[in-house]
């Protein structure tokens, strides 16, 4: 098949088709459970590169030594795989912010594919550490990873963690109080998920994750089903990145839950488009509602109509902030396929200057710890690590920061209309 | 003498089955309220212009279809088949795998010269079936990457290859508030290229199409689909067969070569609008009657008020007065609103026709001063029924109908352009500022051309 590659791309006949994937992880725990779970035969076992001991939450580790010594493997492992496709459009690099591996060596490989597979969109879901992470480091691993995430990634779809824990503690309370009546299936969660009592002290990552797996889903539908208006990865990035530095993109989903009865009237079709913009609904803890757009996107799947898009679309914009050029910033895509158990499904990317607060609270993070150079010394004995990474690191943050101030400080541009070329009649 | 079809992109293939379906299904109908021998002439005269015998059971469609990605071209050529009645040639398609991601600049810099070769050739195949080529039309977006850019530099190929054939392209207006954020940039450098290699641009907005469908054919879900069949229900109103002669005993031969000679006069303006009626339910047709002398009088009005389809005219706005001796190229002396024509075709289609007055669009009131009435104003008709409508009456014109769109359009992408933002989106492919700063000096001056009728 052409196109996109991702993990979780080719469902269906398991034993036939093997994943366009890499696996790399320090250790070696979670690799090794997937591959003796029931995914096994979906990843090739030669598309794993795997260590014993670890990045130690390390960014240094992860990017400079583990980069350092594996470059050659994952080299030679991505050209494999690319090998395999017949037209490679884009890459989806999905790690962590807040550890060693995933975000060190992580960004050390988003720039080895930039390196080497210059032409091929780089698509990255971060996973950004929340406020009370429980690893000490991880604004160090955020801000040093950031930098490379600003100057080597096309797309970056944040995520945090407490967002998606939310909003799976909501869906159980509103199972469990009975809220949504009976045309919400129990234990459902956007793909009705085995178990459905999950406690909610231990966090659920399963469900967690399966959020952010229909994330990527709704992204790729449209490349991998038809529709009556398609839209491809390479439309997204060119749609909602008006200036290279400004690739961060809000995400969110709806419907969240599985309902029991697929066929539901136009009514609840609208509260779809409506629960897209709230605030309980993103992936990131943002309200995008309240900030300036710079762009947005909606992706709908299922039986779903240009009428419906624009009559939403109309709905909406009167309560939205739109910079002052891209008044009408709207980028649409119609696929015909729903998701598994649903009629439809909304998919929403924003480019919106409400994920400045997400990075300025990193920052701050991060500055409490630099101020004291708390565990600094464990990155600087790193071999190729130095104080000017950390500085640079923030710096780079810094600069993205204030681009998005001045963005709403001036809403994007003149008050006036620019004027006019004149011609000579 | 034949039509060869270029569909760019999934706008222009989707666009383009339709289109064939409605001329196919038409042409073949015994719905043409005439005689038997009346409708074996339009038959035939429509076969010829669109599709191609050969061997196969079923009319082949004389089209080529072009899409960097393969799912539109997949999913239009099985769906021609699966009717029954005609299909596309199985080899007369080309498409790529990764997209233009929206982008001009990827369709017209990257794309349009890697392909170049074997589009032509298509093309070229295309052109060698056909007895007498009477031209090309191209069915295409502005808003997109592969019918705006690969369509731009496909219709500048046609022009170089096929320097004394008539080329015309459809072109798809996008919604006003936005289906793909750089449309603005993609519409404008598409007009000012094709304005370079084209004969003719014939425009349908998807903003109007949408209103035709929500409130005079009543769909409440309205899809691309339902848009679509409006879009071929008004283009097959232009090309299917006519007599373009009164008192001509043959249909007429050139649908491209004819319209380009009663609405072109000058390279300058070439922003074909077009109106067609009556518009709604094919079950609501059974109880309906119209009157030709009703159809022209609306048809007028829709004309100098600028209307985009039967609802909603204004009937306040008139022409200007003439027979004071102050010249009409003083816009000044017009009233506002009021739309000033070049050139307006006028096509008849149904019983009855051969009496119908048409005074009322000869008022030279009506058109700028350069042209002679007579020549400013055609008619074409048929009295063979088109598409299920006992009556039917179109316009094709060349006026001021496009102007306020074109003017938005420009407006919107300078106030991007001024921002500089998505420019680095383009410079990528090899579209440099100064490019778009060509593309909209020569809109201006289209602009200032139509505005200064």
């Amino acid at each position: 098949r052409s196109g996109g590659d991702g993990p979780d791309i080719y469902k269906g006949k398991i034993c036939s088709l093997k994943a366009r994937a890499l696996l790399i992880d320090m250790e070696e725990g979670v690799v090794n459970e997937i591959l003796q779970g029931p995914l096994r035969d979906v990843f090739d076992s030669k598309q794993l590169i795997t260590d014993v001991s670890g990045s130690g939450n390390n960014w240094a580790v992860g990017h400079k030594l583990y980069g350092c010594q594996y470059r050659e493997n994952i080299v030679e492992k991505l050209r494999k795989t690319a090998e395999h496709c017949d037209c490679l459009q884009c890459f989806f690099i999905i790690h962590s912010m807040g550890g060693g591996t995933g975000s060190g060596l992580g960004t050390f490989v988003l720039n080895l594919l930039e390196d080497e597979f210059p032409e091929v969109y780089r698509f990255v879901t971060s996973v950004y550490p929340s406020g009370e992470d429980d690893v000490i480091t991880s604004p160090y691993n955020s801000v040093l990873a950031m930098k490379e995430l600003n100057e080597h990634a096309d797309c970056v779809l944040p995520i945090e963690n407490e967002s998606l824990f939310d909003i799976v503690n909501k869906i159980h309370q509103m199972i469990n109080s009975g809220k949504l009546g009976s045309t919400v299936k129990q234990s459902s969660l956007v793909t009705s998920s085995a178990g459905s009592t999950k406690t909610v002290q231990e966090k659920p990552f399963d469900a967690m994750n399966n959020i952010v797996a229909n994330l990527l889903l709704n992204l790729t539908s449209s490349a991998r089903f038809e529709g009556s208006l398609n839209m491809d990865l390479n439309e997204i990035t060119m749609n909602l990145v008006p200036f290279p530095r400004l690739h961060y993109l809000v995400s969110s989903l709806t419907p969240l839950y599985t309902l029991a009865d697929v066929n539901v009237p136009p009514r609840r079709l609208d509260q779809m488009f409506s629960d897209a913009f709230s605030r309980d609904h993103q992936l990131i803890q943002a309200d995008p509602k309240h900030s300036l757009y710079l762009a947005c996107a909606l992706l709908v799947r299922g039986n779903v109509q240009v009428s419906d898009l624009r009559r939403n679309i109309e709905r909406l914009k009167p309560s939205l902030h739109f910079v002052s050029w891209n008044q009408e910033g709207w980028k649409t895509g119609l696929c015909s396929v729903p998701p598994v158990g649903h009629s439809h499904s909304l998919l929403a990317l924003a480019n919106n200057t409400c994920v400045k607060p997400t990075f300025i609270e990193l920052k701050d993070r991060f500055m409490k710890l630099y101020k004291k150079k708390a565990h600094l010394h464990h990155y600087l004995h790193v071999d190729g690590m130095e104080q000017s990474c950390f500085s640079e690191a923030v710096s780079s943050l810094s600069d993205l920061i204030e681009e998005y101030n001045e963005l709403d400080a001036t809403k994007g541009g003149p008050r006036t209309d620019p004027s006019r070329l004149k011609i000579a009649v | 003498m034949s039509v060869v079809t270029v569909q760019l992109g999934q706008c222009g293939n989707q666009i383009g089955r339709e289109v064939f379906n409605t001329i196919c299904s038409d042409g073949r109908g015994t719905h043409g309220l005439c005689s038997k021998k009346e409708n074996e002439s339009y038959h035939d005269a429509c076969k010829e212009r669109f599709f191609c015998e050969e061997k196969s059971e079923v009319p082949v469609a004389r089209a080529v279809l072009v899409d960097m990605e393969p799912k539109v071209i997949s999913q239009t050529l099985s769906m021609a088949a699966r009717s029954g009645y005609w299909k596309y040639d199985d080899r007369a398609h080309f498409c790529q795998k990764q997209g233009s991601g929206n982008n001009w600049a990827n369709g017209y810099s990257v794309h349009g010269p890697k392909h170049k070769e074997v589009i032509m050739n298509l093309v070229q195949k295309e052109a060698e079936k056909c007895d007498r080529l009477s031209g090309f039309l191209t069915i295409m977006s502005m808003a997109g990457g592969t019918g705006s850019g690969l369509g731009a530099f496909v219709t500048q190929c046609l022009r170089d290859a096929f320097p004394t054939s008539f080329i015309l392209n459809h072109v798809i207006w996008p919604y006003g508030t936005g289906e793909v954020i750089v449309q603005n940039y993609n519409s404008v450098l598409t007009l000012s290229h094709l304005y370079q290699s084209s004969d003719a641009l014939l425009v349908h907005e998807n903003d109007v199409i949408h209103k035709i469908c929500a409130q005079l054919m009543n769909i409440k879900q309205i899809s691309f689909r339902d848009a679509n069949q409006v879009i071929a229900h008004q283009l097959g109103s232009v090309f299917q067969p006519t007599y373009t002669a009164e008192g001509g005993l043959h249909y007429s031969r050139n649908p491209l070569g004819d319209l380009m000679e009663t609405l072109v006069p000058h390279p300058e303006f070439k922003m074909l609008g077009l109106r067609n009626i009556p518009q709604m339910p094919e079950n609501s047709l059974a109880y309906s009657t119209f009157s030709w002398p009703g159809l022209i009088k609306h048809l007028r009005q829709m004309l100098i008020a600028n209307a985009k389809m039967e609802e909603g005219i204004d009937w306040q706005v008139r022409p200007p007065c003439l027979g004071s001796s102050i010249p009409s190229s003083h816009s000044t002396n017009k009233p506002l609103h009021f739309n000033t024509s070049i050139a307006n075709l006028v096509i008849l289609r149904g019983k009855d026709m051969q009496s119908v007055d048409l005074g009322s669009f000869r008022d030279p009131s009506l058109y700028t001063s350069w042209l002679n009435p007579q020549d400013a104003f055609n008619v074409w008709k048929t009295p063979r029924a088109f598409n299920k409508y006992e009556k039917s009456a179109s316009l094709v014109s060349n006026s001021q109908f496009l102007l306020k769109p074109l003017d938005d359009v420009v407006g919107k992408a300078w106030n991007m352009f001024a921002s500089k933002a998505y420019v680095h989106q383009y410079t990528k492919f090899g579209i440099e500022e100064e490019d778009f700063l060509d593309s909209f000096a020569a809109l201006e001056q289209v602009i200032s051309s139509y505005t200064n009728l």
